[in-house]
């Protein structure tokens, strides 16, 4: 087990390393740089600028700086924020889109399984139909468009009752985030649904389960003991990549809510050409999400005994 | 997942088992729920209307978080809203554009020297008393080039500003000097007819040096890292989240401030967001572009508008190579242009104006406004002679086909409908082929600078107000001059108009410049951008203005609500009370 852990912590230091080298290279080959700005600066200014901020140096040289620094810990200063550490941000930031992303998967984990079992029970009748129509619907239509319209209904709601049930966006309170997560978690309930729904029905056929119900096992054991834990599975398998994608994908809700999370500042420094954002924000994305699955792998080996971590 | 498998006559699951599943997950999401209703109830939602008469608050939301809150490194507009609130200059301009007195109760400016009699009760907000020295550390400090300020040009006419800036010079070598704490004494490099309004802009604001270094580079970071010396202070600073100011009692002229506090309690570019917030009673004020402008339309509010201040054009590629050097090309461009179809039947944003010229009708001239003084040459559409120009422009490239136009563009919704536009114009009209070459904003800078265009889709904001901050764009010394175009007679009256100190020489000079731009054809003028806005009736006093801190609440107020059908007093009443 310990040295599964640690080959897998291995291996994903490496893939954090591949990360941060595309990255770095990629960003710097695109046309443009963090120091253009709308009004031109002589040639003098601009050799003070990129003095200031190491982009004098040759490309490689400023590369090795760069992953020096970044193993200590320092991702730099923003260029767009220019008093402000890459650390800082994503300090300050990343817990808002991480309280966001976890109360939106939670809304979308507990809305997937429920629903799923529904039409699971449901299959092929009127309750399944219409659900399952709700779901194509969930997957397909872009997080933007619900952002919008769940914005639209809140301000429309709120019209209505005469009162500020929920506020239409900011952050600070805990009314402040259940509009903007159930938006987010949107479209991962409705993926979770379909996988939940398959999951049930193949498992209901399953050998085991004949067995279970030839020995005479009651019912709700069966249910509890076999289907819904061997059901839940693909769930918990997809369920830490979910929370590494709402916590990264968020730009859209929080860019409409008004929320300061860090997926803002992930799509805004991309377009301001801000390296050390990006380079921070990315690094950070990168690792978080290789972390989410060597965790969830691990999770997996104690919610099915079959998966040996060796 | 393999579901086809199960049979569709056997039930596949037990029911009694389902049931009890779905009664634990209704029971997980009334839970869930029950628990977050609950903190909801005890946090509060929080949220403020957008205006308060109790409390004298207006609540607002800014597009973004202000980057730069150093007034020596500033270049943006969100920055320069909060500096131009919570900072003053010597000088600063009233609710009615005029410049009055800011840290400076008097002053003296002649051609090349400066005088600057500080007034006693200015003070930073720790009780420390504004000084003269405050000036001339920050002014050093602006121009040091180890501090990389891209404004630092702004501060040119200060002797030896330029030398300093480019590192010919130590800043200590900065003619601005103290004479005790009081007087400030400048020396000008040359005659600076307009230096005066130059003494409003951020980077002229004076910084606490003893501060300044006890920040240790942390200088602007947080609300506590400033110090402030205008009418407001930072009181809070979240970031990403919002600012809010609040009355800064020590400022001198504290009496004159109506509003207690102006909260920027959210944050978003999203411009339908910002309605929605506007729509919830939520902030008291938002901007209408195409994106949001029907729904506010469709709500019958008043919307109201002014002119920005910035102007758009098409600029063309004059380096070598370019067949955008050929005059008779440029000349067939501008026959076609119709800046009026464009606002009125393309962008259709309110309070765009058709551009008729590179200078803006708000910019004044020798006595009133610079247009009505000197109007615009006026350009007959002529589709016909158009295309005369079209040949004669193929005869003098020796082309027998003209090659496409690279038309270089941003990615915003107006710069895409106005590329589209003449892309189409200048097809259908002149056979000339466009390729649109869109790029997200420091693409497209970057490719502005390295001159890789034939056309760019560009802009200019000012940065002081007076004809010189358009007039010489075009001028051959300039960086901003992206297409290069170079001509002796233009460069000639730029120089007449920057150091002349009699007004009439100096605006005769800019009507040079604008009869050569339009004579030659050097660029088509394409639209001066106007705001449109909504705001709430109670809010009065705002000013909204062109040149500097916009929208700026300084002299603003909140009326009671029976008040509100009442017309508002004249903006007048608001200025300088004492």
């Amino acid at each position: 087990m310990g040295r599964y852990i640690l080959r897998r912590l291995v291996q994903g230091v490496i893939t954090v390393w591949f990360i941060a080298t595309a990255t770095f290279f990629a960003m710097h080959n695109v046309p443009g740089d963090p120091l253009q700005s709308d009004k031109a600066v002589s040639p003098e200014i601009r050799a003070n600028l990129e003095a200031r901020y190491g982009l004098d140096k040759p490309l490689m040289e400023q590369y090795f700086i760069y992953l020096a620094n970044m193993a200590r810990g320092d991702f730099g200063i923003s260029f767009t924020q220019q008093n402000r550490e890459v650390n800082d941000i994503i300090a300050e930031h990343f817990r808002i889109s991480a309280a966001l992303g976890i109360l939106a998967v939670a809304f979308a984990a507990l809305g997937g399984i429920l629903w799923g079992a529904l039409t699971a029970l449901y299959r092929n009748r009127l309750p399944d139909i219409v659900i399952m129509l709700l779901v194509i619907l969930g997957i397909s239509v872009p997080g933007f468009v619900f952002a919008g319209l769940g914005q639209l209904g809140v301000v429309n709601l709120n019209a209505a009752l005469g009162f500020t049930l929920f506020p239409v966006g900011g952050w600070g309170t805990v009314s402040h985030m259940i509009v903007p997560a159930l938006v987010l978690g949107l479209g991962t309930m409705a993926f979770l649904t379909r996988l939940m729904r398959s999951s049930m029905l193949e498992i209901a056929n399953a050998d085991f389960l004949r067995t279970a119900r030839a020995k005479g096992l009651p019912a709700n054991r069966i249910f509890r003991k076999h289907q819904l834990r061997n059901a839940i599975l693909p769930v918990v398998t997809v369920l830490g990549p979910s929370i590494a994608a709402i916590t990264t994908g968020g730009f859209v809700v929080e860019l409409v809510f008004a929320i300061p999370g860090l997926g803002r500042y992930f799509v805004q420094a991309v377009q301001q050409s801000d390296y050390t954002v990006i380079m921070g924000t990315t690094v950070f994305y990168g690792a978080f999400l290789v972390f989410m699955v060597i965790v969830v792998d691990i999770i997996y080996g104690f919610v099915d005994p079959r998966v040996r971590l060796e | 997942m393999a579901e086809g498998v199960v049979g569709g006559a056997r039930a596949p699951l037990d029911r009694g088992a389902l049931l009890q599943l779905l009664g634990l997950g209704l029971a997980g999401v009334v839970g869930l729920g029950a628990l977050l209703a609950v903190l909801a109830l005890w946090t509060g939602s929080g949220a403020a209307d957008g205006v308060d008469v109790a409390t004298g608050t207006v609540t607002l939301a800014l597009s973004e978080e202000p980057p730069q809150l150093d007034a020596t490194r500033t270049t943006d507009q969100v920055s320069g809203r909060i500096l131009g609130h919570v900072m003053e200059g010597l000088l600063r301009y009233d609710a009615r554009n005029q410049l009055v007195p800011g840290v400076a109760e008097s002053w003296e400016i002649g051609e090349t020297a400066a005088t600057f009699r500080l007034r006693a009760d200015a003070v930073w907000s720790n009780g420390e008393p504004v000084t003269a020295h405050d000036f001339v550390f920050a002014w050093r400090k602006a121009l040091d080039p180890a501090n990389a300020s891209q404004y630092a040009f702004i501060l040119y006419p200060l002797k030896n500003g330029e030398a300093i800036n480019r590192g010919q010079l130590s800043p200590s070598a900065l003619a601005a000097r103290a004479e005790g704490d009081r007087t400030l004494v400048v020396e000008l490099e040359r005659p600076v007819p307009y230096f005066a309004k130059l003494l409003a802009f951020p980077t002229y604001f004076p910084i606490n040096e003893a501060f300044y270094r006890s920040r240790e580079g942390r200088y602007a970071a947080d609300a506590e890292d400033l110090l402030y010396n205008g009418p407001f202070t930072i009181a809070r600073w979240v970031h990403g989240a919002s600012v809010r100011l609040e009355k800064n009692l020590r400022y001198w002229n504290a009496g004159a401030i109506r509003l207690n506090a102006i909260d920027y309690a959210y944050i978003t570019s999203d411009a339908n967001a910002a309605l929605n917030f506007y729509k919830d009673g939520k902030i008291a004020m938002t901007g209408l572009n195409s994106e949001n402008l029907g729904d506010a339309l469709q709500k019958r509010w008043k919307i109201n508008r002014f002119a920005d201040g910035s102007v758009f054009f098409i600029e063309f590629n004059y380096r070598p190579g370019r067949v955008t050097r050929s005059y008779h090309l440029r000349r067939a461009m501008q026959l076609v242009n119709d800046p009026a179809e464009l606002v009125y039947r393309v962008i259709k944003v309110p309070g765009n104006l058709p551009g008729e010229s590179l200078f803006p009708v708000w910019l004044k001239g020798v006595n009133g406004y610079f247009r009505q003084e000197y109007p615009a040459p006026v350009t007959r559409l002529n589709e016909a002679e158009a295309r005369r120009h079209i040949e004669l422009a193929r005869e003098e490239l020796g082309l027998a086909e003209l090659p496409p136009l690279v038309m270089l563009t941003g990615d915003s919704d107006t710069a895409n409908k106005q590329s589209e536009y003449y892309q189409n114009v200048f097809k259908r009209k002149l056979g000339l082929e466009i390729k649109i070459d869109r790029q997200i904003f420091k693409q497209r800078l970057d490719k502005m600078t390295a001159g890789e265009f034939d056309l760019v889709m560009a802009g200019w904001g000012p940065d002081y107000d007076d004809p010189m901050t358009f007039g010489d764009l075009f001028a051959s010394w300039n960086e901003n001059n992206r297409g290069r175009y170079k001509n002796a007679e233009l460069d000639a009256a730029v120089d007449v108009a920057r150091s002349s100190m009699d007004q009439k020489i100096r605006m005769d000079a800019m009507a040079v410049v604008q009869r050569i731009l339009h004579e030659d054809a050097v660029v088509l003028v394409n639209y001066e951008r106007g705001s449109a806005y909504v705001s709430h009736p109670q809010l009065q006093g705002v000013v909204r203005r062109a040149v500097g801190t916009d929208p700026d609440f300084t002299h603003a107020w909140i009326e009671a609500p029976g008040q509100s059908g009442i017309p508002p007093p004249a903006r007048a009443d608001a200025a300088g009370a004492e």
